[in-house]
């Protein structure tokens, strides 16, 4: 049997196997475990509280398998924020977490940030555009992690629903998975290809894994955990968690455009890292679209830099605040972890 | 007098059981959403019911079970179990499978297909035994908590009447419970009938020799004859032309044509003299040379239930008042007929306010619901104190 093959076999699972919520509860009290459910936000009015809704129904109030639910936005101009809170998230603005850092557009700067915010041992990320939620998308990826203590980060797949697709039904990822992402992998990076969503956006991590890999702030973060965890502790870190179906808005291909220019930056920046190529020629930054108006083709020009944020660990805030003993005459002990759910002290205003 | 003893705690309690109910409001609304999105047609209920028998189970209730009608089933049992209470909620909607369930959440409203009629109601079954856990109520009474099927259209209350008709468990009182709207105080049933008329003629080979004729026209003299009936105002009666099903083209005359009607009236026998009348225009059109019309009655429900001077009525008219909802007391054509025919007391409840019932934009409001969940514990605990025991 094949590497991936014994991978497939051992770290592939579905979410009916953890139904049991009471016994997956105990299980996490047992361990003595924290979960923070993170969701990223910007402009997501319209399925932002169907989520919250679910999620605290069934994994707070229910079953209190999830600590916090906290939403991290990058500055909705709809009732995105004012939705959450209603509802009782811990709704934080990104730019107002680790303020001395800066502020920087993208869903990856959310997920980074919410490293430092969120107090739990896990982190499972949810993206906020989910029209089907459920409480499995959170469970199916936390379970494997309460379960096994070798499992580090677990992804979502799903079978997506025909109803909702393009035309074509995508036979494992997406577009941008199977056009772009899928192929590569398989250049450089065959296990890895055992993911079959490599770029949803579902996925729960341990923080240690977390605190020490970079984040790239735009489209590339998932490309790069992948690639990164998988060069720190291989394949049997990761599992995977068919989700059954779900339904999202659907990109227009321009945009998925976009899209695998800042994966491919990530990448070919790792490879490069990774001494996988000799240097990489000076790139250009900018992507070049066309639209067409009559017979006259126009050229839109974008400016893409897929920046990287460091590993969190390297921050002097967030080590003082889950590692104080790590950092020699640290001044404030108390700082260290506080038990769950207890709030941060200072909570970032949600509404400036 | 009994009823007041009974009634006055109660009354007492309702503003702090309100209150207390806003601590669940996660969880009924998550309840109305995963209910709301389950695909649910009448005749197709099967996972609706699964997931309200997994609710029941979760919350750790008794005898869960469903039948052979395909009803979803549960007991809490009472501390003296000497009454039984029916709490039921239809879980058919009109919508069918194939389209789209998703429900959107806003911190006002709920908005779906089917989320007023009856998600809202299946979701406050779902949310009882929640419901009284916090509010820390234990009944004497038992409660058989009944989510049933084919209620709606052809359905004709098919799964609460099988439930009623085999059940052995002496049910002493009823509340059905609906999402819209709230102050709805239906007590009685309205006698009604609905109908196929159907119209055959013989194909038209020559245009040029036929005189128009055709299923349409026939069916016209039916519909003429119809409107020559006559209803009285009071006590209220109608005859509702709801739909006509006929040909394809511009050019040809149908050899069928169907009209769906209802009738409907409060006054014993009126109902069944109104069905007389139109079984006899039918017959005449039927003995026209070369038609052949008929007549399929396909739903029929009496009129009767208890009366508005009822203690049970009277109970929560004064529960609705202390909550400041404004009571619509009317007979109607659901439920509370099948109850009737059994001689159950019960009341039908509305739990918030909605819009555009039946339409895929429907939409309920989130505030008044707890309300809403307040007066039916209100209700529930003036049965249990004994309202409807003369």
């Amino acid at each position: 049997m094949s590497k991936i093959e014994s991978w497939l076999e051992s770290n592939t699972f579905h979410h009916g196997e953890f139904w049991d919520l009471l016994a997956l509860v105990r299980e996490k009290e047992r361990k003595g475990l924290t979960i923070s459910l993170c969701i990223p936000t910007l402009n997501e009015e319209a399925t932002i509280g169907k989520e919250i809704v679910i999620f605290k129904s069934e994994l707070v109030d229910r079953y209190p398998l999830v600590d916090e639910i906290a939403v991290i936005d990058s500055g909705s101009t709809d009732k995105t924020r004012e939705t959450a809170a209603a509802f009782g998230a811990d709704v934080y603005l990104s730019s107002e977490i680790l303020p001395g850092q800066g502020f920087k557009r993208g869903k990856g700067e959310n997920l980074w940030k919410a490293v430092h915010q969120c107090r739990g041992d896990i982190i499972c990320y949810v993206d906020a555009d989910i029209k089907n939620i459920h409480p499995r998308f959170v469970y199916g990826l936390v379970a494997p992690l309460i379960h096994n203590d070798t499992i580090q980060y677990v992804k979502a797949f799903y079978d997506r629903p025909l109803a909702f697709s393009q035309g074509i039904r995508p036979s494992g990822g997406g577009r941008v998975t199977e056009i772009l992402v899928r192929p590569l992998f398989s250049l450089f990076f065959p296990e890895l290809t055992a993911l079959i969503q490599p770029l949803s956006g579902e996925y729960a991590v341990r923080r240690e894994v977390l605190e020490q890999i970079p984040f790239p702030v735009g489209y590339g973060v998932e490309t790069s955990h992948l690639i990164d965890v998988y060069m720190k502790h291989g394949l049997d870190a990761f599992a995977q968690t068919d989700i059954d179906q779900r339904v999202h808005r659907n990109q227009a291909t321009l945009d998925l455009g976009k899209m695998s220019f800042g994966i491919l930056q990530s990448f070919l920046t790792r490879i490069e890292s990774y001494g996988l190529v000799d240097k990489l020629p000076d790139m250009s930054n900018t992507f070049r679209q066309f639209q067409a108006e009559g017979n006259r083709y126009e050229q839109v020009l974008r400016e893409i830099v897929e920046e990287e944020r460091p590993p969190i660990i390297t921050i002097p805030e967030y080590r003082q605040r889950y590692h104080p003993e790590a950092d020699r005459g640290a001044t404030k002990p108390s700082a260290a972890k506080a038990p769950l759910p207890g709030k941060p002290a200072k909570k970032p205003q949600p509404r400036g | 007098m009994l009823s007041n003893d009974v009634l006055e705690p109660i009354i007492k309690d309702l503003p702090a059981h309100r209150e207390a109910l806003t601590g669940l409001r996660e969880i009924l609304l998550a309840n109305a959403v995963m209910c709301g999105e389950i695909p649910s047609p009448t005749f197709g209920e099967e996972a609706l019911v699964r997931f309200l028998c997994d609710r029941f189970t979760e919350s750790g209730l008794q005898n869960i079970s469903t039948d052979e009608a395909g009803n979803a089933i549960a007991l809490i049992p009472g501390g003296e179990g000497k009454r039984t209470v029916l709490v039921s909620a239809h879980v058919d909607k009109i919508w069918d499978k194939s389209i789209d369930h998703t429900v959107s959440v806003t911190p006002a409203r709920l908005v779906g297909p089917g989320i007023a009629d009856n998600s809202l109601g299946a979701a406050a079954l779902a949310s009882l035994p929640a419901v009284l856990d916090r509010l820390g109520i234990r009944l004497k009474s038992n409660l058989v908590l009944l989510g049933t099927t084919r209620s709606m259209g052809k359905g004709d209350l098919a799964g609460l009447r099988f439930f009623i008709e085999n059940t052995k468990i002496p049910l002493h009182a009823a509340v059905c419970v609906e999402g819209i709207e709230i102050g709805r105080l239906s007590y009685a049933s309205l006698g009604m009938i609905r109908g196929d008329i159907s119209v055959r003629t013989e194909e038209e080979r020559d245009w040029q020799r036929s005189n128009g004729s055709g299923a349409i026209v026939a069916l016209n003299r039916v519909i003429d004859d119809i409107l020559g009936i006559e209803t009285p105002g009071r006590p209220r009666t109608a005859i509702i032309l709801g739909s006509i099903l006929a040909g394809n083209a511009y050019n040809v005359a149908p050899t069928k044509a169907t009209l769906r009607f209802e009738v409907r009236s409060e006054q014993p026998g009126m109902v069944a003299r109104i069905h007389d009348r139109i079984a006899e225009i039918v017959e005449r059109v039927n003995a026209e040379d070369r038609v052949k019309a008929r007549l399929d009655i396909i739903a029929r429900r009496r009129p009767g239930g208890i009366d508005f001077s009822h203690p049970m009525v009277k109970a929560t008219r004064e529960i609705m008042g202390a909550l400041g909802i404004q009571p619509k007391v009317a007979p109607s054509t659901n439920e509370l007929s099948a109850l009737v025919d059994k001689g159950i007391p019960g009341v039908t409840l509305g739990i918030t306010r909605g819009e555009e019932k039946h339409s895929i934009e429907e939409s309920v409001e989130v505030a008044p619901i707890f309300s809403g969940i307040a007066q039916l514990v209100g209700v529930l605990r003036a049965i249990d104190g004994g309202i409807c025991d003369e």
